[in-house]
């Protein structure tokens, strides 16, 4: 009798969010945030990711910062990691995957084939973003502006206003915590209805969730970012959550 | 008359004998050195007219030149001075140009700082002067330029000042090669070192002369001694010293009758929150209204400058300074010096205390205040230290890469450079005498395209070699870059203090005054309603405001946000061997105040007093923990890096280490597991856990991991350019786009682990942040001279750390529980 009190009591606390085996209920589609990084939606065995930056480091190497040429590698093996172990039939890329228009063209030739393979052993969807408004021309995969699948809407950047359903990224959500001593990770942000994802890309850094740029886009009574540290993910209330 | 006898020009003569004065053995001696073209280094107390001499031989040089004939080729600079500090070089001037007038020398005299305006430092190129005073950045900057050789081509004397301070950090690494350039443009040049006592005079002689082959060649060295004795004395207050903390609030009272009973009294303390502090609480108890001020580097230039002039005036009773004030500067009648805190070395004690009566003949008086029971021990073992005339500079350690690289783009700034040249010039310089010629063309190859093994930056490439065989720039925005970013100083970004309103709706009002300056890492740490201290006011924190922190004027008394106030340098090796020594030998401790005395006594009866070559270790149960506290003595680094260390070799054998916190002295840690039974029951020999093979494995992975070395790797990535000095003021919402150097760090070392600027890195953290030597030397040291005893409660010796642990961070904790601690529990737990 009492355990069962005790987890409808931790039922109606945290009502709204969880739903079986920890998944995480986003306007009714129950999706899994992985520590990794990725948002993994096992219904319909899809993976999401968002804001790779590929070539990142030479495009600030171009402008004379000679920043370590191995991002590209770094990302991809990540990604890899995470495809292997979730084993999706889909991955949707939300944008912004290349860093500009050229970065595809600076990919050194085994990394390329390396991503090209990646992209061929699932369904693979590259999302149009700001940085890559080009759908990629050596690497495979489906282009798309924006995709459906009901009850979620992917897309590169946030609609203003309250979107429901909306999975973007763009933003590069992080978060800081801590008074005494800040703790400051890449975050999911979501209010449950819609969820923005933290940037993947090895180089990739972090705008803060209290920042103007998320200005009602979520409801902030329920808002929880999932802050990303050593493997774990750590949720924490609107409360706690301090700016910059 | 023969010109040893008078070796001043008549109008200098006269000069000296019009103020009562005749020329001293050491200036005559300089002088003689400047006639032969003798490099010389000259070691004075503060007091002995040290500038002067270093000047003199220039003087005379410039004064018996013939004039300057309109239509012939302008003259470039004879002579130049190098100060570590802007406000050092300013004054210089104002002290030169009273001699030059009253003498009516031809000389021109002018200073080239960060604050001099761009239509005067033209000027300076057209007309330079005769003699030119200015930093080492400033000097990267000059030999930077394309008109370096014409500029320089006359130059005959460097002199610098403060040798002894600039010569062991990394601006030291910048001069050095920039005088190893002075030496190719003006190759008759001499150079003057002006010089506080140091332990290794040679170190100096060496570093002035260039280097070549494997005998060292030295100046001429000119050494002052005596002066009178100083009077020093520790602060008799009772019987109220503290166990620990270091604020010394209880020596107040007495420190104001001190006050009342001098002319002027400059107190030194470690840290400028400590400064903060100290004074608000003197003005606090200040019922007489004696005029208090307070100096440090946070406050804003102007209000420093206030407070300067009203000391030269007279026009204060006291100053509570930080080292702002501690080199040379001469700052009106200073009849007193108090020391707050332990000095934590005798080097810098002596220079401190060299503040007051700045007079070689009249005996200096000091007072030191030790904040708590170990610091009396350290201000009595620095006071013989003193009375010795011991030292303890650190050596000068070998010149840094990263520094290495800014230079040889400065070079390319310059104009096309042979690398076969450039590295002949570079390890003719003391501190790079040693690199090897690899080493040497990985730094140029870095500055070129980054120095990776992947070679995909080539069409990027910053410098490039050409079929001359000269290195060239590829493009001018690269110097612009440079000249933008020179300088070592970028340990941590500095944001302007405004007074404004408070946070209401959307953020701060905006609109006050400056206050001053606080490091960015400091406010990253604050949220709004969060309370500190800066010019001596409580202030609100209400937020950051583009390169702005905005703040409003506090009700509350005590600021809410703690800052560390033990002070940034660590305990000497010097005074830590004479505070081992004292506390193990009872017959030392006559001198001590009572309750120190009565201190060390119990200890000896309840637990053991540590032998000057032992370590002990105690373990006891406190609440449902327990712990172990080691004595060292090594210093806070030493033991912050011990700790680390520690704690994860006590993890692999399962006490559950859960925290530790280091001081000067002690190092304690806390575990779930009653540590001191696996010690007795030898399942953990104590032997075996303090064995120096965990400065093997254990340290590089715990380095690895270490924030520490990232937190170097920033600071030499950023010296080196590879990555450009963080451009507060950029926009916010930028921030998404910088790339954060903990992610390159952590890209680079799993890909390229053995790349130059890792190796700087590990360099530069191995002697700085953990100083992996002392703790070495330790570790060996102690072999087979470690002492455990278990006991049933905390010792009296113990008791400072103990209660330091309430007082200050975990230094160990994970930033995980930070997480931890607010992140949500219920979710968390149905996630697992």
């Amino acid at each position: 009798m009492t355990g069962l009190a005790a987890v409808a009591s931790e039922r109606e606390e945290t009502s709204g969010v969880l739903t079986r085996d920890g998944l995480v209920n986003l306007n009714g589609a129950a999706v899994r945030f992985d520590a990794a990084g990725v948002l993994h939606w096992p219904d319909e065995d899809l993976l999401v990711v968002a804001d790779l930056h590929f070539e990142k480091g030479s495009a600030r190497a171009a402008r004379g910062a000679f920043v370590p040429p191995y991002d590209t590698r770094a990302t991809i093996a990540a990604l890899e990691g995470v495809v292997k172990r979730l084993a999706p039939r889909r991955v949707i890329a939300l944008g912004d995957s290349f860093h500009d228009e050229r970065a595809e063209s600076r990919l050194a030739p085994i990394d390329l084939d390396r991503l090209a393979a990646l992209v061929a052993s699932v369904e693979w969807i590259w999302l149009e973003g700001n940085h890559d408004p080009l759908p990629p021309s050596t690497v495979g995969g489906t282009c798309l502006k924006e995709l459906a699948i009901d009850p979620l809407c992917f897309r590169h950047e946030p609609r203003a206003g309250r979107q429901r359903g909306e999975v973007a990224g763009h933003l590069h959500p992080a978060a800081k915590v801590g008074r005494v001593r800040s703790v400051r990770r890449r975050a999911f942000v979501t209010d449950g209805a819609r969820c923005i994802l933290p940037a993947f890309g090895a180089y990739t850094g972090g705008l803060n969730v209290r920042d103007k740029a998320y200005a009602g886009l979520f409801e902030k009574s329920r808002l929880i970012a999932w802050m990303m540290s050593d493997g774990r993910l750590f949720p924490v209330r609107a409360g706690d959550l301090l700016s910059d | 008359m023969d010109t040893v006898e008078r070796p001043l020009p008549q109008k200098f003569l006269d000069w000296f004998a019009g103020r009562g004065w005749s020329l001293r053995p050491h200036q005559a001696t300089l002088l003689e050195h400047g006639r032969a073209g003798h490099s010389a280094l000259l070691i004075a107390p503060t007091g002995a007219g040290k500038t002067l001499a270093g000047f003199l031989p220039s003087l005379v040089e410039l004064s018996q030149r013939p004039r300057w004939k309109p239509g012939t080729r302008r003259r470039g600079v004879h002579t130049l001075y190098i100060s570590p500090l802007k406000a050092l070089a300013v004054d210089i001037e104002r002290n030169l140009e009273r001699p030059i007038a009253e003498m009516g020398l031809n000389i021109t005299i002018e200073t080239r700082t960060g604050d001099t305006s761009a239509s005067r430092r033209q000027r300076q190129k057209l007309i330079p002067p005769d003699i030119l005073l200015t930093t080492p950045e400033q000097l990267a900057l000059l030999i930077a330029g394309n008109d370096a050789s014409v500029f320089f081509e006359d130059l005959r004397t460097v002199i610098f000042d403060e040798l002894h301070a600039l010569v062991t950090s990394k601006r030291g690494d910048l001069l050095a090669l920039g005088l190893c350039r002075l030496r190719t443009l003006a190759p008759g040049l001499r150079t003057v070192g002006l010089s506080a006592t140091v332990a290794e005079p040679d170190e100096l002689r060496a570093w002035l002369m260039p280097q070549q082959g494997t005998d060292l060649v030295l100046s001429e060295v000119v050494t002052v001694t005596g002066g009178a004795k100083p009077e020093i004395r520790i602060l008799e207050a009772g019987d109220a010293i503290p166990w620990a903390g270091h604020s010394a609030r209880y020596a107040y009272a007495d420190l104001l009758d001190v006050i009342a009973a001098h002319r002027m009294t400059l107190i030194f303390v470690n840290t400028r929150s400590q400064a903060e502090l100290v004074f608000s609480e003197l003005w606090q108890m200040n019922d007489d209204n004696l005029p208090l001020a307070l100096h440090h580097g946070s406050l804003d230039v102007g209000q420093r400058r206030k407070v300067e002039a009203a000391m030269a005036d007279g026009r204060l009773r006291a100053v509570v300074a930080t080292s702002t004030l501690d080199l040379g500067i001469d700052w009106g009648d200073v009849d007193l010096v108090v020391h707050i805190g332990a000095p934590k070395g005798a080097s810098r004690l002596a220079q401190r205390i060299g503040r007051a009566n700045h007079r070689m003949d009249e005996p200096s008086r000091a007072i030191l205040v030790p904040a708590n029971r170990f610091e009396v021990l350290e201000c009595k073992a620095a006071l013989d230290a003193n009375y010795l005339g011991a030292q303890d500079t650190p050596p000068i350690r070998a010149g840094t890469l990263d520094v290495l690289a800014q230079h040889i783009l400065g070079r390319a700034v310059a104009g096309p450079f042979r690398a076969d040249d450039l590295y002949a010039e570079v390890t003719s310089a003391y501190g790079y005498r040693h690199l090897d010629r690899d080493s040497f063309d990985k730094v140029v190859d870095l500055v070129a395209t980054g120095g990776y093994a992947l070679r995909t930056y080539e069409r990027y490439a910053k410098i490039k070699l050409t079929a001359d065989g000269t290195w060239r720039l590829t493009h001018p925005r690269f110097a612009q870059g440079y000249r933008l970013n020179v300088g070592t100083i970028i340990e941590s970004p500095m944001l302007k203090v405004r007074l404004g309103g408070r946070a209401r709706g959307s953020g701060p009002v905006m609109g006050g005054r400056v206050l001053g300056e606080v490091e960015e890492y400091f406010c990253e740490q604050m949220a709004v309603g969060d309370t500190f201290m800066l010019a001596g006011e409580v202030l609100r924190f209400e937020g950051i405001r583009e390169t702005e922190v905005i703040v409003s004027r506090a009700k509350a008394q005590d600021p809410r946000i703690p800052v560390y106030a033990g002070g940034k340098f660590p305990l000497s090796t010097f005074l830590a061997a004479g505070v081992r020594r004292m506390i193990s030998n009872p017959e030392e401790w006559r001198s001590l105040p009572g309750p120190v005395r009565e201190w060390l006594e119990l200890q000896r009866q309840f637990s053991r007093l540590p032998r000057e070559n032992e370590l002990l270790a105690e373990t006891f149960p406190e609440g449902d923990r327990h712990y172990l506290v080691l004595y060292p003595f090594e210093g806070r680094l030493a033991h912050q890096t011990l700790g680390m260390l520690l704690t994860r070799r006590l993890e692999r054998f399962g006490v559950g280490p859960l925290g530790f916190v280091a001081t000067d002295y002690a190092l304690g840690i806390w575990c779930l597991h009653d540590v001191g039974a696996a010690f007795a029951t030898g399942r953990l020999p104590l032997s075996k856990l303090l064995d120096p093979d965990m400065l093997g494995d254990d340290l590089e992975a715990w380095m690895a991991e270490s924030y520490l070395l990232k937190r170097t790797f920033k600071a030499c990535a950023m010296i080196s350019g590879l990555v450009e000095k963080n451009a507060i003021g950029a926009e916010k919402t930028g921030r998404q786009l910088t790339v954060s150097t903990d992610l390159i760090y952590d890209v680079l070392r799993e890909h390229e682990p053995d790349h130059i600027l890792l190796r700087a890195t590990w360099a530069d953290a191995s002697s700085g942040l953990l100083d992996l030597h002392r703790l070495s030397d330790m570790l060996s040291r102690i072999t087979g001279h470690i002492v455990h005893k278990r006991l049933d409660r905390i010792s009296p010796l113990a008791v400072p750390i103990m209660l330091e642990l309430g007082r200050e961070r975990i230094s160990g904790a994970a930033e995980e529980d930070i997480l931890a601690a607010v992140m949500d529990t219920g979710l968390a737990a149905a996630m697992r």
